[in-house]
């Protein structure tokens, strides 16, 4: 039963879920010492040097999984004993050089920054080198590698850079909390903090849901997640932990689609504002299309203010892929909706911390929300919506022309086009993640079927259309 | 008079939007939208007796088949 991609995520997983276990049992602060050595134990070291150090790394994550460093504002952080200073030197010759005749290698570079040796092995001139990349395409033993790390190849809004020490740093003014850091650094030397203690806390304090209810809103993506299982038996596992209920955030999407179908009508020109990364990058790096950006909560503080006016002294806990919706809940305009998040690996860190085996479970239900709202977790489900919520009132002659991005890379190209005025599209659907909310950091598995499981989630939705879904919440 | 209709997954599934519609429409064709108010709630802690509604806190089963009766016999007649 594979249940994460990675050993890392495994790693974060059994510090979560030590720390999770130790705080239902109000035992947290007495073992909070030791939890490392309750994660490694013995002698012998199996990751790091030493054990010493593998237990001081363990500490920075018991701190992360705690709520992480209160003065720092943003939710990814480094941990700098972890970070293994990764090669940094960009193109190089590696010993896989054979010395060949053919010397593809020289004649593609267009600076002339191959040379070669006694030994007729070439090498790289750095001074003259532009890290083009043609040498390492063509060279046909492969001996040309690119030392960039993993995390600042991942960071696509160009964040992260190194300190005197060759430690990864990360630039706040810059970095939009999507995780992809998180999730590809091969170290695990950078983590979302977590709230779950602030979670269990709620969930203790109410007292079975009689003080306050709490409430569990699930992000659509969630049929990609948990595939050892069914949904109907995370729904239980999730009401197992105490929370009262589950809604599907998807049921905010549905209103966030009508409404937004509408803005986009008035306006002409629009920009999601479903992910928050998305919209963190439009602010930071493209401030003057703010005033673009929709202005509808997203779909998860949209279905919160519904649910917290109807009941204000509610709690209500976003489950997602997403790490920005960390950020996210803390703004002030969210702020009063949404009282926690957590990301589905801290979920399943939950379960397992209260022994609770979502497979042996009945399943229970859920279903809120019509086919459009769910399939916002995926690239080009919301344009789709969109699409649809014109269509159903009525505003079909607006000549939507929608340009899903697919990740930040295309988010960065359609900005651009648009802050000339060369887009052709009035609809920007941005999201951060590879293949939307699916891609997210906060996933237990990424895979190439998740896809296909939000849209037969979507398929499987009682409503089919986004007005029968929201007609109930008037 | 408030109106509360479950909105959650199982009443859903069971026809509260049927419900909903129905009590909207009733609400509207007898002048009733100053006097009542319809509100959703996501689960009453009773699914096994969904579709749940209450009115003024006390608690009715309502199924799409039987909202006409309800609203006669609980609202339009108490109201």
């Amino acid at each position: 039963m594979r249940k994460f991609d990675t050993k890392v995520q495994y790693l974060k997983y059994k510090v979560l879920r030590e720390v999770a276990r130790q705080a239902w049992n109000d035992t947290l602060l007495e073992n909070l010492l030791e939890i490392p050595k309750i994660i490694v134990p013995g002698k012998e070291p199996t990751m790091r040097c030493c054990v010493y150090k593998e237990r001081a790394i363990l500490s920075e994550r018991v701190k992360l999984a705690m709520g992480g460093d209160p003065n720092n504002h943003n939710c990814i952080e480094v941990i700098d004993i972890a970070c293994d200073e990764c090669p940094i030197g960009g193109y190089e010759v590696t010993n896989a050089c054979r010395g060949c005749l053919a010397h593809r290698c020289e004649d593609v570079c267009k600076r002339g920054a191959i040379t070669f040796d006694h030994n007729h092995s070439a090498h790289i001139d750095k001074s003259k080198c532009v890290e083009c990349g043609a040498c390492a395409k063509v060279c046909p033993y492969g001996a040309i590698t690119d030392n960039v790390r993993p995390c600042v190849r991942s960071c696509k809004v160009k964040a992260i850079s190194m300190d005197e020490d060759r430690t990864a740093v990360i630039d706040n003014d810059k970095c939009i909390s999507c995780g992809a850091c998180v999730y590809q650094c091969p170290f695990g030397a950078i983590m979302d903090k977590s709230y779950i203690l602030n979670v269990i806390d709620m969930l203790k304090k109410s007292e079975k849901n009689s003080k306050y209810k709490v409430y569990a809103v699930v992000a659509p993506s969630i049929a990609s997640q948990f595939t050892y299982a069914k949904l109907g038996q995370v729904v239980s596992g999730i009401k197992a932990l105490g929370f009262f209920t589950v809604v599907e955030a998807a049921l905010g999407a549905d209103m966030v689609a009508f409404a937004e179908a509408k803005e986009l009508a008035e306006k002409g020109f629009l920009t999601s504002s479903c992910c928050p990364a998305f919209v963190d990058y439009i602010k930071k790096q493209f401030p003057d299309l703010a005033p673009y950006i929709s202005h509808n909560l997203s779909p998860v503080a949209t279905i919160s203010k519904y649910m917290k006016e109807k009941e204000p002294d509610c709690k209500i806990i976003f489950i997602g892929p997403c790490t920005a919706k960390k950020m996210e809940f803390k703004k002030e305009e969210v702020k009063p909706y949404i009282d926690s998040v957590i990301t589905f690996e801290e979920l399943q860190a939950l379960f397992d911390s209260r022994g609770i085996d979502i497979t042996l479970m009945n399943e229970d239900v859920l279903d809120n929300a019509s086919y459009y709202g769910r399939i916002f977790a995926r690239s080009g489900g919301l344009s789709d919506a969109v699409k649809q919520g014109l269509k159903e009132q009525g505003l079909e002659n607006f000549d939507l022309k929608a340009v899903p991005c697919d990740g930040i890379d295309a988010c960065r190209i359609a900005l651009l086009k648009a802050s000339k005025r060369v887009l052709d599209g009035n609809f920007i659907e941005g999201m951060a993640c590879s293949g939307g909310c699916i891609g997210g950091a906060g996933c237990l598995t990424h895979g190439e079927k998740n896809k296909a499981e939000v849209d037969k989630y979507g398929k499987e939705a009682m409503e089919k259309n986004i007005y029968d879904a929201i007609s109930v919440l008037k | 008079m408030k109106i509360t209709v479950c909105i959650g997954s199982s009443c859903h599934l069971k026809g509260s939007r049927n419900v909903v519609e129905e009590l909207q429409y009733l609400i509207a064709e007898n002048n009733l939208k100053d006097k009542v108010e319809l509100g959703g709630t996501f689960c009453m802690g009773k699914c096994q007796d969904g579709v749940c509604v209450t009115v003024d806190d006390k608690f009715y089963s309502v199924s799409p088949e039987t909202v006409k009766e309800f609203f006669d016999k609980e609202v339009l007649a108490k109201v």
